[in-house]
């Protein structure tokens, strides 16, 4: 399974854009996400991925690129 | 003359701040050479909350302690059970309810003075210290938090420099930074921070909160108050909204100078205590303008309500429409923001106009987005949307303010 796919694709759904070439926005900055957003895509995220992460470790800074998100999935699943 | 006790109110006025500057010093050195007098540290901390609570105030301050000691009770029943592997969802809520318990006595208290709860006594910070221990128990709730350190926790609660009124810190990165001291290079730049924050402070709340509150604002509401008298009807005037604009600048200079004067004094004791104010009247939106407004307090209701709220009612599948569940999402937080800041009607009223403006403000960027190409964007409309968004918060602010109570109901 592509990780980077599988997470541009819940990304896509959510801001219904391609960011496959965005992949250092600040997501948050421009506005494409949002609270509302986030917790849809954590969501998604526990449902494909089988990964647990709990509002409490989503910290913005943490989260705002596509990178970061995916190579957050990818630590997770390392777990 | 009265030498028996002294009283002294946080960041009220410039002579404290030799006081603090004096009780800084040996931090200062410590820290600069790489140790972090920790003793001291709690020490200073103390004598400058005995001061907050010394003389008249007293009976806050034996109210604290018990407070403290039942919060205390609570966050440490609750870890117990999770460390034992436990996790029902009852009995969060039961710790939830019983760590918010005090202060919505304490709210009641100041709502109701004729009908006096037993033993219940507001005092200075309590909302703060709420804010901080529902975090913890939330955050222990999802495993975030795994231990409790006593002596790091009580640190956190009691940190001198935003006791009273915040910003509010969070356990986990305070507790990274308190038990150690910054690199030479990174305290020094702190330093170098804090001592413009310091002055920032000193022009904001002394100088151009005290035009606007304490000199401006008591004549323009004597005058709107007359005008209105005399217009009848909804007893508007011109003074009215002096007064919305007035109150609004003093509200912004004053609390923005404290919050300055908290991160400063945090920053002095090498703890980056995250700030509160970021440019607000530049917002474009409503939805903008609290990322930039109250922040500690805006990213609480945000991480603690409202995220948790709609991550819990998606999983459950409450709402059909996510939509739906994000403007029920708005109303839960600022209708529970409205109620914390007290128990009146312009204080619920106001909670409910922010609410309806983020929804109304949501609707408009999906209409937007959804409308690119015909939408203008330039320099014209992104000052439309300032001048607009400022506007409407202004007007909040003046229902805020409760001033409108009394010019209709001649109480406040």
């Amino acid at each position: 399974m592509n990780i980077e796919k599988e997470v541009l694709d819940i990304l896509q759904d959510l801001t219904g854009e391609d960011l496959s070439e965005r992949m250092d926005e600040d997501i948050f900055a421009n506005g494409l996400m949002d609270s509302m957003a986030s917790v849809q895509m954590l969501l998604n995220l526990q449902e494909k991925f089988a990964i647990d992460v709990p509002v409490s470790e989503f910290d913005r800074n943490e989260w705002n690129t596509p990178s970061k998100i995916v190579s957050k999935v990818e630590n997770s699943k390392n777990e | 003359m009265n030498f028996n006790f002294i009283n002294l109110q946080p960041y009220t006025n410039p002579q404290y701040f030799v006081y603090l500057m004096i009780g800084l010093v040996p931090i200062i050195i410590g820290l600069y050479h790489g140790h972090r007098l920790k003793i001291y540290e709690v020490a200073f901390s103390l004598v400058f909350l005995f001061l907050i609570f010394d003389g008249d105030k007293w009976q806050q301050g034996v109210n604290l302690i018990i407070y403290l000691l039942f919060q205390l009770l609570v966050s440490y029943w609750y870890l117990h059970y999770r460390q034992n592997g436990k996790n029902k969802t009852w009995v969060f809520y039961l710790a939830v309810v019983l760590a918010i318990l005090p202060l919505v006595l304490v709210k009641f208290q100041i709502a109701f003075p004729k009908a006096p709860i037993p033993g219940v006594l507001a005092f200075l910070g309590i909302s703060y210290i709420t804010f901080k221990t529902v975090q913890v128990i939330m955050e222990i709730r999802d495993g975030a938090i795994k231990e409790l350190d006593l002596s790091t926790y009580l640190r956190f609660l009691l940190f001198f420099p935003t006791f009273s009124s915040g910003p509010i810190d969070r356990y986990r990165r305070f507790a990274k930074e308190c038990n150690v001291a910054p690199k030479r290079d990174q305290y020094l730049a702190d330093l170098e921070i804090a001592t413009r924050n310091l002055f920032q402070g000193f022009l904001y709340k002394f100088v151009l909160g005290w035009f606007f509150g304490t000199y401006w604002l008591p004549k323009i509401s004597k005058a709107a108050l007359i005008a209105g008298a005399a217009n009848g009807g909804l007893k508007f005037s011109w003074w009215l909204v002096a007064y919305m604009y007035c109150y609004s600048m003093y509200l912004f200079f004053d609390f923005a100078g404290y919050s300055l004067f908290a991160v400063s004094i945090s920053n002095f004791m090498g703890i980056h205590t995250p700030v509160n104010f970021n440019k607000p009247f530049i917002s474009q939106n409503i939805k903008e303008f609290w990322n930039r407004w109250h922040m500690t307090l805006s990213f609480w209701f945000r991480d603690y309500i409202y995220m948790r709220f709609t991550f819990f009612a998606m999983k459950k599948k409450l709402f059909k429409n996510p939509i739906r569940l994000s403007q029920a999402a708005y109303l839960l937080l600022f209708l529970t923001m409205g109620f914390w800041h007290g128990l009146t009607w312009y204080y619920i009223v106001y909670g409910l106009f922010h609410a309806i403006a983020i929804i109304i403000n949501d609707c408009w960027l999906r209409y937007k987005k959804k409308h690119k190409e015909q939408i203008p964007s330039n320099k014209f409309t992104k000052w439309l949307a300032i001048f607009v968004t400022f506007n409407i918060v202004c007007f909040s602010f003046l229902i805020f303010s409760g001033f409108l109570s009394e010019l209709w109901f001649g109480w406040k």
